[in-house]
């Protein structure tokens, strides 16, 4: 049997630095979208354990694994293998289909903020997640310390995604340095 | 134009798609005559006031919302989402 090798999107690309902030791609490793059948919530924070089913627009965190909010009675489980769930929800395996890119620094939320429509300097803290618009693209967007953040696109729009977040970064630099 | 998503909270309204009114939750029954299919379809009423209609947040959660809205004064008065109006049991 051929031995096959997962690739991320952006395989080879060398995370970037600009001001202090570093944008880079992460490495998501497996991704399954939980989608909860109705009434399933008890049984589903039972088989979730330790894991806690997020509340809309946060994400929860255990050693190994994330779980992030996504949409209506809808998480994924980011960084682990779903456990068994006949019955209680939908699971769809995503490995693969999202890209993800960390943004790390003192301009992260400064660059964010030109191209994600939310306020993301008081409102969105630690832990807090979003489904909001990366220019035209949809994305996830979650906030891991206050001065990083991890963003999920479609695969497809992995290399657009980085360079609209290299602009803005690029920019803000320049600014900066003529400051 | 902002509207408040019942999930994400206040968002920019180019995030979602426009539908149209809230008719299109009221599918008549499989005997319906064509008239009534025509009207389903087809016959909307130009309402200068308030106005509930459907809006799907494409670039957020994924949802149907159903929002209550005045074309003369441009306020935005609530926004629901039409899963939970199942859940209530309102036909839909």
């Amino acid at each position: 049997m051929p031995e096959l090798i997962a690739k991320t999107a952006l395989l080879g690309k060398k995370p970037v630095t600009f001001a202090g902030t570093t944008l880079a791609e992460g490495d998501a490793g497996p991704v399954a979208s939980i989608a909860l059948f109705p009434g399933q919530d008890k049984a589903a924070a039972k088989a979730l354990k330790p894991l806690a089913f997020p509340a809309p627009n946060s994400f929860t965190e255990s050693e190994a694994a994330r779980l992030v909010w996504t949409g209506r009675d809808q998480a994924f489980l980011i960084g682990a293998e779903p456990p068994a769930l006949g019955g209680i929800a939908a699971v769809t395996d995503q490995s693969g289909g999202w890209a993800t890119l960390t943004l790390t620094g003192p301009m992260a939320v400064e660059a964010l903020m030109r191209l994600v429509p939310l306020d993301l300097r008081a409102t969105f803290a630690v832990g807090q997640a979003a489904r909001a618009p990366l220019g035209h693209m949809q994305s996830i967007l979650f906030r891991t310390a206050p001065d990083s953040f991890t963003l999920m696109v479609f695969r497809s729009m992995a290399r657009t995604a980085w360079h609209e977040i290299e602009v803005a970064l690029r920019s803000l630099a320049a600014r900066a340095a003529l400051a | 134009m902002r509207l408040t998503c019942p999930l994400c909270g206040p968002r920019d309204r180019r995030e979602f798609y426009y539908y149209g009114h809230e008719d299109y939750l009221q599918r008549p029954g499989p005997d319906a005559g064509p008239e009534a299919w025509d009207d389903h379809l087809h016959l909307r009423d130009n309402i200068a006031g308030e106005v509930r209609d459907l809006w799907y947040h494409e670039t957020g959660c994924a949802q149907w919302l159903v929002v209550t809205r005045n074309t003369v004064t441009h306020e935005i008065l609530s926004t629901e989402l039409v899963a939970d109006r199942k859940k209530k049991g309102v036909r839909a």
